[in-house]
């Protein structure tokens, strides 16, 4: 308990800074994960090819090792220098992006086949039906594994740790100097994750039942 | 190409499609250009970066990290196995006090980011006098204790999804609960849900990809090593070009593995609903789709 109470300071700003890793990125991974994920399903073939090509190529990609690009790559190529915090959102946004178009696309194939068929008979465009009928039916079935992807994502974070920003997995780091036990601090980071993912699943979850549709 | 959500296209919105292709290709041949070009333009591809890579001592060093990547791979995959069967026996137990214990080791388990489980192996236990953690015991002890977990359920959920004829016939013959177990339902479950262990061994690969930050001498680690060469104009860049290139031909290789068992399996899968199919790929007989496969893969994501 000292060892929590004695180092606050550096266990609230290494948290907050997790909790903006997760947001940021989160944001822009929706964001891109959407665009991936409709260019998958879109009529126009090479917008196909280019959504499958990045996610197959990104998913099978370690994150330390997109990281790794991102914070000792990046710098040499003389571009607009980025923080280290901004290179890991940027690293995190690609990576989870790919889950998201999945999760997204394998929404969309829970919907019965019927309603596509019904609102194209009734002469609704490519983007209306998918807007109308497709996406709001999607959405239900998406939340609770879209929440997995934010739960792992929050998880991911810890990996900007190995490349100079000072979130929660630094902590350790940071308080080794301090002369703290490694394990007592490592024990309450852990608790503090499990604390945030319960926190998480515990939304999923009434999330998921407040949206049960019985089919 | 037969697809429900839109109309076969007529010769203008074909047009339309063509120019909207040609567009998009365009502009990631921009993207990847501009990224191309930024790499010669300092000077990545010079042949200066690239000479410490002819060495025959350097191949020789990357071919003995690979090796410690797949190590810990091989081990970490067998050991989550063996881990994930017995925290199954655990999770479907009529006993509390197996039952209950065992759902809170999988649910903390899963909930830890496998990172800091690496650490607590290998910065937290050696001062309490533990003396047996290398780091190559830390990056594999944490992705067994993750992935053993994550594979339980999976297993579970595999279980799960078999008709509950199944064991109640079982029963009837007068099996024993564990023959019903190990004759009947697993059997069953490990052929329904091997694409999606396949597709978490896929996970483990990537995630020894970690052991860098522990300190586990593995193919990230030795591309920081070279790319701070300052004599060799520090290539971290050609560096990580070929760690990248091993590392994806490894994890494309065994996703593809994953699909093949998908495909495989698909033949033999129960009956389900018919659903979309988006892909531009032929429909599938909808009677042989995946009911559990959006279910199954969100349960698996990686670390």
């Amino acid at each position: 308990m000292d060892t929590l109470l004695n180092n606050l300071d550096v266990f609230v700003d290494g948290f907050a800074l997790t909790l903006q890793l997760f947001l940021w990125a989160a944001l822009f991974a929706l964001t891109l994960g959407t665009i991936v994920g409709a260019m998958r399903v879109s009529p126009i073939a090479p917008m196909r090819w280019v959504g499958t090509g990045y996610v197959n190529l990104v998913r099978n990609t370690p994150l330390t090792l997109l990281m790794f690009f991102f914070a000792f790559g990046y710098p040499k190529l003389d571009l607009p220098s980025f923080g280290y915090t901004q290179l890991a959102i940027m690293a995190l946004s690609l990576y989870t992006a790919t889950y998201v178009a999945e999760t997204l696309r394998a929404g969309i194939n829970t919907v019965p086949i019927g309603q596509a068929e019904a609102s194209r008979a009734i002469g609704l465009t490519f983007g209306q039906s998918m807007s109308y009928v497709l996406l709001p039916q999607a959405f239900r079935a998406v939340i609770p594994p879209m929440m997995s992807v934010f739960i792992a994502l929050l998880k991911n974070t810890t990996v900007a740790a190995g490349f100079s920003v000072a979130e929660a997995g630094y902590i350790r780091a940071n308080l080794s100097e301090r002369g703290e036990p490694a394990i007592v601090v490592l024990l309450w980071v852990a608790l503090f994750f499990v604390l945030l993912v319960a926190v998480l699943s515990y939304v999923q979850r009434v999330l998921e039942n407040r949206l049960k549709v019985a089919r | 190409m037969s697809n429900v959500l839109f109309d076969a296209p007529g010769p203008r919105a074909l047009l339309r499609h063509k120019f909207i292709g040609v567009f998009t290709l365009l502009l990631v041949a921009g993207i990847l250009t501009f990224i191309v070009y930024r790499f010669i333009e300092t000077g990545q591809f010079s042949a200066a970066k690239w000479e410490l890579f002819t060495f025959p001592l350097v191949h020789a060093a990357i071919f003995d990290a690979l090796l410690a990547t797949l190590k810990a791979f091989g081990l970490a995959a067998i050991l989550s196995l063996v881990l994930g069967l017995i925290l199954l026996v655990g999770r479907v137990s009529k006993h509390k006090w197996i039952n209950v214990p065992t759902y809170l080791f999988i649910e903390l388990f899963r909930a830890i980011p496998l990172l800091i489980l690496m650490m607590i192996m290998y910065y937290g236990l050696p001062p309490l006098g533990v003396t047996f953690v290398t780091p190559f015991v830390a990056v594999v002890t944490g992705l067994t204790l993750y992935n053993g977990s994550v594979l339980a359920e999976v297993f579970r959920a595999g279980i799960e999804s078999l008709p509950k004829g199944q064991a109640e016939a079982a029963y009837a013959i007068g099996m024993r609960k564990t023959q019903v177990m190990r004759m009947i339902l697993l059997p069953q479950a490990l052929r329904a849900m091997a694409p999606v262990i396949v597709s978490q061994l896929v996970v483990v690969l990537k995630d020894t990809a970690l052991g860098f930050i522990v300190t586990y001498q593995e193919l990230l680690f030795l591309a920081k090593f070279y790319g701070s060469q300052a004599r060799y104009d520090s290539p971290i860049i050609p560096a990580a070009i070929i760690v990248a290139t091993i590392y994806i031909a490894l994890c494309l290789l065994l996703a593809g593995f994953a699909k093949f068992i998908e495909v495989r399996t698909k033949r033999i899968g129960p009956r389900a609903g018919k659903r979309i199919k988006l892909d531009g790929e032929p429909p599938v007989d909808p009677y042989l789709a995946d009911p559990r496969a959006l279910g199954a893969q969100s349960r698996t994501q990686g670390a």
